[in-house]
C-alpha cells in the first residue's frame, strides 16, 4: 500500500513539471506556432527561479523572475517566427541551443548549493479521511494545485470561450481567422509568450520542489519529452494530464525500481519512459490511421496576407 | 472603384481599372483565368490592398486595409476556396470572429443555433449546423459561407466563381438564393467566367481582359457572342467538333477497382473499365466522388484495395511507380507545381526528371550537359513553350507554358496510356487550346488518354467516351454521339437514369 502511495506521489511530483511543459506546448501549437524551445527556456527558467531564491530567499518572487525570463524567451520567438516568418524549427532549436548555454554560464556561482526552500502544502483535513486517495491528496504542495487548476482552466478556455474558439481557427486556418477579422499575429504572440512562461514555471518546479539544487542542463530531456507528449495529448489540456503522470510515473517507477536491485542495468531503467513514450505514440497513430488527423492544419506555417499559392 | 491598380513584383493584376455596382443589383464579373477579377474581389474584401486608385462605398470615399473593415463597411465575401475551418461545426464558423459575450455556456450556444437556423429558414439556405464542415458537402459549405457573410450583416456580397465547384443543379438552386437575396434589397457581385451563368442570373456585366476593366453592359443590351468577344479580345471561330478517335486494342482494362481515401472509406467502390488505342476517355464527375484516387491509384502513387489493372497484358495494380512508367503510363497531375515540376529548378532539369536514366542524357555517372540542352531546346521549340532562358526557375512560368511544359516532358518519352488530371485547370484560352491540341495529336499517334475534368465542356469536346463518376461509382458511360449535357448533370448529381439515388 505504502509502496503504491508512494509511487503515485512521486509520479505527479515528476510529472507536474512535463504537464507545466506540455499545457504551454499546447497553447503555442494551437496557435499554429512549433515551440521546440521548451528545454533551453526550461533551463533559463530554472536558473533564474535559483538565483533570485539566493538572492531574496522568497518563493513567489523566485517563480515570478521565471516566469518573465521564460516569457522574454517566448517573446523573442514569437518575434523570428510570426513577425519576420523564420523557420519555427530552426528558431526553436536555436532557443534551446541558447537557453542551455546560458543557464550554464549564469548557474556556475549556485551550482550544487542546495537550497532550502519550503514550498506550501495544501493541508485539508477533510481530504485525508477517504482511504488512499486522501492520503495522495493531503500530501501536494501549491504547484501541484496550481496545475490541475491549469488543467481545467485551460480546458475551458479553449473549448468554451470565444478566445479559444479564435485560438483554435487560427491555428487551423489562418487565412480564414484573418478574413472573420482575428488577428493572427496577436493571437500567436499571446500564445507563444504565455506557452514559454509556463514552460519557466516548469522549470521553477523543477529546481524549487523535485530537485532543488542546480545542475547543468538539469531538465535532462524533460523539455523533448513535453514536446512529445504534446502529440500524444492530441492538443488537448485534459488529455495532457493523463500523458504527463504516464511519463511521470514511469519516470518514478524506475527509480523505484533501481532502488529495488532487481538487477536490470540502471540504464535501461532510465530509458523505460521515454520507451513507452515511443510505444504510446506507435499505438495511437495506429489506432488514429484512417481519422483526419487533429494536428493544428497551419502548424509550422507563418501567415502571411497577401501570399498567392 | 476608381482607376485602382495591383501589382505582384512585376505582374501588374489590375491596371487602372473602374468598377462600379448599384445597389440592389446582381453584378457579374466576367473574364478569363488570369484576368484579374479575382484581385478586385480581394481588394474589395480587404485581402489585398491597392497599390493607387480610390474606391467608394455608398457614396463615400473608403480605405479597405483589412477584412474587418470591409466587414464594417457591409462587404462580406465567399471565396472560391472556401474560408471555412474545417475541423469546426458550421456554427462555430459562422460566430467565429464575434467578440461579445467570451464565454459560451450551453444556452448561450442553443441560442445562437436557433438566430441561426432561423436566418437560413428565411433564405432558404440548408446545412446541418452541429456538424463539423469537413464532413459537409461542397454545396453545404458554401451556403454556410452564404449564411456567415449574411449572419456579420453584409449587404453588399461577393461571391468568387461561386459555380466552378457546384453541379449544375446546385448551382441552379445557387442563382435562386441569390435572387431571393437580391429581393431583400442585398447587393450581389459573382465572378465567374462562364457566359451561360452570366446571361441566366445577371443584372448588369462587366468584362475584364488582362487586368483592365473592358466593358460594363446591361444583360439586355448585350449577348453572348457579344461577351464572349470581349472577353477573349478577338472574334472567337465557333471551336469546331473534334473528330472521333479511331479506337483500336485495349491498352489498360480494370476489373472491380477499390480504392480507399485518405481517411479509410471507399473513394471508389468497384468500378471497371477499359481505356483503348487512339481514344479519349473521359471522366466527368463533381470534385471528389473518386477521380483524384483514380487517377492516383492509376499512376501507382495509392495502393489499391481490391481488383486487377492489366496494361498491355501485364498485371500492375501492384507494380512500382518506376515499373509503370517504363510501361508506358503517364501522368499529369492535377496540382503542376506540387507532383509535377521541380519548381526551384530550370527548364532543362525539369525536362529530364523522367529520362535522366537513359543514355542519352547521362553516360558513366556524367550528365552530358550540352545534349541535354540542345534536346530541350528543340523541346520548348516544338511545344511552345515560352520563357527567357532555358535555365530559369520553371516557378516563374505562367501556368500555361508550365503545363506545356509539363506534356512535353510526358509526350517525349512516347507513352501508351496518359491520365490527365485537369490538364487546363487555370490556363487561358490559348494554352488551354494548346493542351487540347497536344491531347488530341497523342490520341492520333494511338495511344490512350484518360482525361478526368471538372470541366465538363472539355470533357463533353474531346472525349470519345465519357464515364461519369458518382460516390465512387461509375454511374454512367456515354459514346460521343450520346453526350448530352443535361443527362451527364443529372448524372454528376447522382441522379442516374435508373435509379433515384439523389441526396
Amino acid at each position: 500500500m505504502d509502496f503504491y502511495v508512494f509511487l503515485i506521489i512521486a509520479a505527479i511530483s515528476s510529472g507536474t513539471p512535463l504537464l507545466f511543459a506540455v499545457l504551454g506546448g499546447i497553447l503555442s501549437e494551437r496557435s499554429g506556432v512549433i515551440f521546440l524551445g521548451a528545454e533551453g527556456t526550461m533551463l533559463i527558467g530554472a536558473v533564474v527561479s535559483c538565483l533570485t531564491f539566493v538572492q531574496t530567499n522568497n518563493l513567489l518572487l523566485a517563480t515570478l523572475a521565471a516566469l518573465a525570463a521564460a516569457g522574454g524567451m517566448g517573446l523573442l520567438h514569437a518575434f523570428l517566427c510570426v513577425t519576420l516568418r523564420a523557420n519555427q524549427t530552426v528558431c526553436g532549436l536555436a532557443l534551446t541551443l541558447f537557453g542551455t548555454g546560458l543557464s550554464a554560464y549564469l548557474g556556475k556561482p549556485v551550482a550544487g548549493q542546495a537550497l532550502a526552500v519550503a514550498v506550501p502544502r495544501i493541508k485539508l483535513p477533510w481530504l485525508e479521511s477517504i482511504p488512499f486517495a486522501g492520503r495522495i491528496l493531503s500530501n501536494l504542495d501549491v504547484f501541484v494545485w496550481l496545475s490541475f487548476a491549469l488543467v481545467m482552466l485551460l480546458y475551458l478556455y479553449m473549448y468554451k470561450t470565444s478566445w479559444g474558439l479564435h485560438l483554435r481557427a487560427v491555428g487551423d486556418n489562418p487565412a480564414t481567422s484573418d478574413v472573420m477579422g482575428l488577428s493572427v499575429s496577436v493571437t500567436r504572440y499571446i500564445h507563444v509568450v504565455a506557452c514559454s512562461m509556463l514552460m519557466g514555471l516548469a522549470g521553477s518546479y523543477l529546481i524549487m520542489v523535485y530537485s532543488p539544487n542546480w545542475i547543468e542542463g538539469m531538465t535532462s530531456g524533460r523539455g523533448w519529452i513535453a514536446v512529445a507528449l504534446i502529440i500524444l495529448a492530441a492538443w488537448n489540456p485534459l488529455y495532457a494530464l493523463g500523458g504527463a503522470y504516464l511519463f511521470g510515473g514511469l519516470d518514478a517507477l524506475g527509480f523505484r525500481m533501481q532502488l529495488m536491485d532487481i538487477g536490470i542495468p540502471s540504464y535501461f531503467l532510465k530509458m523505460l519512459p521515454y520507451v513507452v513514450t515511443i510505444l504510446v505514440l506507435m499505438a495511437v497513430g495506429w489506432r488514429n490511421r484512417n481519422k483526419p488527423s487533429v494536428e493544428p492544419k497551419a502548424l509550422g506555417i507563418p501567415y502571411m496576407r497577401e501570399q498567392r499559392f | 472603384m476608381n482607376h485602382v491598380v495591383k501589382r505582384f513584383g512585376d505582374v501588374v493584376a489590375n491596371d487602372r481599372v473602374d468598377f462600379s455596382v448599384a445597389r440592389g443589383e446582381i453584378h457579374a464579373l466576367l473574364g478569363e483565368n488570369g484576368a484579374g477579377k479575382s484581385t478586385v474581389m480581394s481588394l474589395l474584401s480587404g485581402i489585398y490592398r491597392a497599390d493607387s486608385g480610390e474606391l467608394f462605398v455608398h457614396g463615400e470615399r473608403v480605405r479597405i486595409r483589412s477584412p474587418r473593415d470591409a466587414m464594417q463597411l457591409g462587404i462580406g465575401m465567399v471565396h472560391q476556396n472556401f474560408r471555412l475551418v474545417a475541423t469546426l461545426t458550421a456554427l462555430d464558423n459562422i460566430i467565429l470572429g464575434e467578440k461579445k459575450q467570451p464565454w459560451r455556456g450551453a444556452s448561450w450556444k442553443r441560442k445562437k443555433a436557433k438566430e441561426i437556423s432561423e436566418l437560413c429558414e428565411q433564405y432558404g439556405l440548408q446545412f446541418p449546423i452541429d456538424a463539423p464542415v469537413w464532413q459537409l458537402s461542397v454545396g453545404e459549405q458554401q451556403r454556410v459561407e452564404i449564411v456567415k457573410t449574411l449572419y456579420r450583416g453584409a449587404d453588399i456580397i461577393l461571391l468568387d466563381e461561386p459555380t466552378s465547384v457546384l453541379t449544375p443543379s446546385e448551382a441552379e438552386r445557387l442563382f435562386m438564393t441569390l435572387r431571393e437575396l437580391k429581393q431583400s434589397g442585398k447587393t450581389i457581385v459573382i465572378t465567374t467566367h462562364k457566359l451561360k451563368e452570366v446571361m441566366a442570373a445577371a443584372d448588369r456585366i462587366s468584362v475584364m481582359r488582362k487586368g483592365r476593366m473592358i466593358a460594363s453592359l446591361d444583360r439586355k443590351d448585350t449577348n453572348a457572342k457579344e461577351l464572349a468577344e470581349l472577353m477573349v479580345g478577338r472574334a472567337l471561330n465557333d471551336a469546331g467538333e473534334v473528330p472521333a478517335g479511331q479506337a483500336g486494342a485495349a491498352i489498360m482494362a480494370v476489373q472491380e477497382m477499390t480504392v480507399l481515401a485518405d481517411h479509410g472509406y471507399r473513394a471508389l467502390n468497384g468500378i471497371s473499365f477499359e481505356v483503348k488505342e487512339g481514344e479519349i476517355i473521359g471522366v466527368a464527375g463533381v470534385a471528389g466522388n473518386g477521380q483524384k484516387e483514380l487517377a492516383e491509384a492509376i499512376a501507382g502513387l495509392r495502393s489499391w484495395a481490391s481488383g486487377t489493372m492489366t496494361c498491355l497484358g501485364e498485371r500492375m495494380e501492384g507494380a512500382s511507380i518506376r515499373r509503370r512508367i517504363d510501361k508506358g503510363i503517364s501522368l499529369i497531375p492535377e496540382d503542376r507545381m506540387k507532383s509535377g515540376l521541380a519548381g526551384s529548378l530550370g527548364l532543362v532539369d525539369n525536362l529530364m526528371l523522367k529520362s535522366y536514366r537513359g543514355n542519352e542524357r547521362f553516360r558513366m555517372g556524367v550528365l552530358r550537359n550540352k545534349d541535354n540542352e540542345r534536346w530541350a531546346a528543340q523541346l520548348i521549340d516544338r511545344f511552345d513553350v515560352r520563357t527567357p532562358s532555358l535555365t530559369v526557375p520553371v516557378r516563374g512560368l505562367s501556368g500555361g507554358n508550365q503545363q506545356k511544359l509539363l506534356l512535353a516532358r510526358e509526350i517525349d518519352q512516347k507513352p501508351k496510356l496518359m491520365v490527365a488530371v485537369h490538364p487546363t485547370q487555370g490556363l487561358d484560352v490559348g494554352a488551354t487550346e494548346s493542351v487540347h491540341q497536344m491531347l488530341l495529336d497523342l490520341r492520333d499517334s494511338s495511344a490512350g488518354v484518360l482525361l478526368i475534368s471538372e470541366d465538363l465542356d472539355e470533357v463533353m469536346r474531346l472525349s470519345d467516351r465519357i464515364l461519369v463518376l458518382y460516390g465512387g461509382n461509375i454511374v454512367g458511360e456515354l459514346s460521343k454521339t450520346e453526350i448530352d449535357k443535361d443527362r451527364i448533370g443529372r448524372m454528376m448529381a447522382g441522379i442516374g437514369d435508373s435509379e433515384e439515388a439523389a441526396r
